[in-house]
């Protein structure tokens, strides 16, 4: 075991913090920290500028292959990237859909034609996506999908239905979506893997109102809507997505903990300075909370330097993360007293941490919930019996 | 950044699990918990020829292997996954630590040989009966046995409670205080082989049956000039350097037993059949046990995290900023692996049902063991209040 990164490494780390200082400045400087999780709803344009800054010196897409336009980068340097990246406050990445799932997927099943016409608008940061996963009706339970793909007369293949929770939909060009190719088969068998421009009249875009009040999820309804692609066959679209979630191999997590680290700092601050640092049981659950945030990180260091195939370990993860935020969200709260139910302003407009604790509520929701969570560890890192299908 | 064991590494952890699961049975577990001594001296010597555990942390020039803390930590996960009963945690993990890190080049001399060729157990007595104050308190405040220079040598005088296997072993590394001394001043610690007179050793019979315990009294001891580790009154920051070192080596036992509690328990329930289907169908039952796993994994995370620190604490040629992490990563490890035991066997206990309230299930012995280690070097919400000292002060 060694837990030093290498001379030529942090070379690399110089390289990215050099970079994001003179760069992440002028009419960039007002979107540090800006459009995470929970702000994501801030600043799209300026935000969709500083994506195409950052392709133009050559920072996205990091860990892609050399051979696709990617700077090939080892496991250690993405870690490295991912963690300047979030310590200079590098704002919320509107390409993320592209670079972290629609672009692996792409390189793993796309044909040369898809990988032509696809990758180059994602490194770019010109061209940017969104995910057709969840339905009102498959949400828990993905595979439950009812968006309908049918082909017409010249064998275009055209995509009717509602998806759901689409993060990113209004500022997307392109979604990718999962739905029935056969109309008689169930669960996983029988769907398609789509490629769908947003920019046509069957596509709409509703924002979803979320209990903070602000919009990051949309719903997603299609109506006929052409699909300009199909990856794999018809009938292979499940094996094409969950293979996209085995690219989750949760470098990115890193970046992510920074981000967490801020937000830790910031309560710790707050304690010190109205005396919350006193309390005992606050100084319980401060210590607990950091304790959490470190392990989190070497948890995410072992997983990247031995996960193997079908591992639990990413779900394992997953779990461990979102409980660990979600009681960050209320240790803020608690820490902050009876302040903490006091907004900026009138309408309903709220504090960084008041937007953290309510919007970590999702965090044990989305990307499956905990439950689910636990469901897989159990049958698939444990080996205990699957579910009973009531179908 | 490597964060993984190495081949040798994970031949040292394959090689320890195959031969400990062999011969720290259930049975074997029970008939050494017994005895007064508290382990199977045949066992433990057999360890020592052929194994040699007990060498892997001594350099070479003392006859050892030379290895480092995660060797030791991979070996002590497999310890603690079979609750094998043993001197080892007091030998290797209190005593070999002690003679590194403060002991004269004629002390590692005399003692380490005699440890790596099997002739010597040793163990760490700090802790007088103020160790129970406020629910526990294990750094220096808990040292109240008193030194003063007597002729060329010392006179040491007072109680000490909570040493494990102190009325077994056969050196006795003994941390004192200056009289009217307080925390960390004035703290001196002393190699005193356990014949000595002025010594006398009893055994205190333990709810935790595989780990023992001594009160140790010491009476007008009189020691010579060449007992003294390190230098007289400076010995403070040496103790709390060497609980936090076997804080890490505790933890790694705990991480053992909370993966096999787990084990264990997913084992029994794909068996047990209750309203026509084996209880591991149940969602109640899985949801704990992928609660059980995350702990698991989280907490070997943590326990090889402090390892890779320890190992930079104790060499010399460590690279000081990860050396200077100890106390944090010991705490965060204690802590978290503490906490995981005793929620793992408890539900372990539960998930077993009737059973895992007899005698006759291996249950129990995890759950007492969860227990008694957790309390042992401090609990959870001690370590995190040392954390919160270390964030928040």
């Amino acid at each position: 075991m060694k837990l030093t990164f290498s001379a030529a490494d942090e070379a690399f780390r110089e390289e990215i913090a050099g970079w994001l200082r003179d760069n992440l400045s002028g009419e960039f400087a007002q979107l540090k920290f800006r459009g995470g999780p929970g702000d994501e709803h801030m600043f799209p344009a300026e935000r969709k500028r500083w994506e195409q800054h950052l392709a133009a010196g050559g920072w996205t897409c990091v860990g892609w292959p050399k051979e696709v336009g990617g700077r090939g980068a080892s496991i250690e340097q993405q870690v490295i990237f991912f963690e300047e990246y979030a310590r200079a406050g590098g704002p919320g990445r509107v390409g993320h859909i592209g670079e972290g799932l629609a672009g692996p997927t792409l390189i793993a099943f796309g044909s040369d034609e898809q990988k032509q016409r696809y990758l180059p608008g994602i490194l770019s940061g010109t061209e940017l996506w969104c995910q057709g996963y969840s339905e009102p009706g498959a949400g828990s339970d993905l595979a439950n999908v009812r968006t309908r793909a049918r082909q017409d007369a010249n064998g275009q293949w055209l995509i009717s239905g509602q998806k759901v929770w689409t993060s990113l939909a209004h500022e997307s060009d392109w979604c990718f979506v999962v739905a029935r190719t056969d109309p008689e088969s169930q669960a996983h068998r029988g769907l398609g893997f789509f490629l769908v421009s947003m920019h046509q009249p069957g596509v709409t875009v509703r924002p979803i109102e979320q209990l903070t009040g602000t919009s990051e999820f949309n719903e997603v309804f299609f109506d006929e809507a052409v699909a300009a692609d199909i990856v794999g066959a018809p009938g292979d679209g499940w094996k094409v997505a969950m293979g996209l979630l085995g690219f989750e191999r949760g470098v990115s997590t890193l970046g992510q903990q920074m981000q967490f680290q801020n937000e830790l700092d910031e309560i710790i601050r707050i304690a010190r300075d109205n005396g919350a640092a006193q309390v005992p049981a606050i100084r319980q659950r401060i210590a607990e909370a950091h304790t959490g945030l470190r392990l989190m990180r070497y948890n995410a260091m072992r997983m990247l330097s031995d996960n193997g195939p079908g591992d639990s370990s990413a779900l394992v993860y997953k779990l461990h993360w979102s409980s660990w935020h979600r009681n960050l969200g209320a240790l803020a709260m608690d820490v902050l007293g009876p302040e903490a139910d006091i907004i900026e302003a009138a309408p309903y407009e709220l504090t960084r941490l008041q937007s953290l604790f309510l919007f970590t509520r999702s965090d044990t929701l989305y990307g499956g919930t905990n439950q689910i969570q636990r469901n897989i560890i159990a049958e698939r890192g444990l080996g205990m019996p699957k579910e009973a299908k009531g179908r | 950044m490597e964060f993984r064991f190495t081949e040798e590494q994970q031949m040292i952890r394959d090689t320890a699990a195959a031969f400990l699961q062999d011969v720290s049975s259930s049975s074997a577990v029970r008939e050494a918990m017994a005895t007064e001594a508290g382990y199977d001296a045949e066992l433990w010597q057999r360890i020592c020829r052929e194994l040699c555990f007990q060498a892997i942390t001594v350099p070479e020039e003392h006859g050892g292997m030379g290895l480092g803390y995660v060797e030791l930590c991979a070996v002590l996960e497999q310890m603690g996954s079979v609750l094998l009963c043993s001197p080892f945690f007091s030998t290797v993990c209190l005593g070999v630590n002690a003679l590194l890190l403060a002991g004269s080049d004629a002390q590692k001399q005399q003692y380490l040989p005699a440890i790596v060729d099997g002739s010597l157990t040793a163990t760490l007595a700090w802790t007088g009966p103020q160790a129970a104050r406020h629910g526990g308190q294990w750094g220096c405040e808990a040292v109240t046995a008193t030194w003063q220079p007597s002729g060329d040598g010392y006179l040491l005088q007072g109680e000490l409670r909570y040493v494990i296997d102190g009325h077994s072993a056969d050196l006795l590394i003994i941390a004192a205080r200056a009289p009217g001394s307080s925390g960390a001043q004035g703290i001196a610690l002393f190699a005193v082989p356990a014949t000595s007179a002025g010594v006398t050793r009893q055994w205190l019979p333990t709810m935790d049956q595989t780990r023992h315990q001594a009160a140790v009294q010491l009476d007008q001891l009189q020691l010579p000039a060449d007992a003294l580790m390190g230098e007289a009154g400076q010995g403070g920051k040496t103790l709390l350097r060497l609980i936090d070192l076997a804080k890490v080596a505790m933890a790694a036992e705990q991480m053992g037993a909370a993966q096999k509690t787990l084990d264990m328990s997913v084992a029994y329930m794909q068996e047990r059949l209750q309203f026509g289907r084996p209880i591991a169908s149940f969602q109640a039952l899985k949801h704990k046990a992928a609660d059980m796993k995350l702990k698991c994994e989280v907490a070997r995370s943590a326990v090889y995290y402090a390892a890779c620190i320890a190992q930079e604490a104790l060499d010399a040629q460590g690279d000081r900023q990860l050396a200077g992490e100890l106390p944090e990563a010991a705490a965060m490890a204690k802590g978290y692996c503490s906490d995981t035991l005793f929620f793992n066997a408890g539900t372990a206990l539960q998930m077993h049902g009737g059973v895992g309230f007899t005698w006759e299930y291996d249950v129990h012995l995890y759950f007492k063991r969860a227990k008694a280690s957790e309390l042992y070097l401090g609990n959870a919400a001690a370590q995190r209040e040392l954390i919160a000292g270390l964030l928040l002060d």
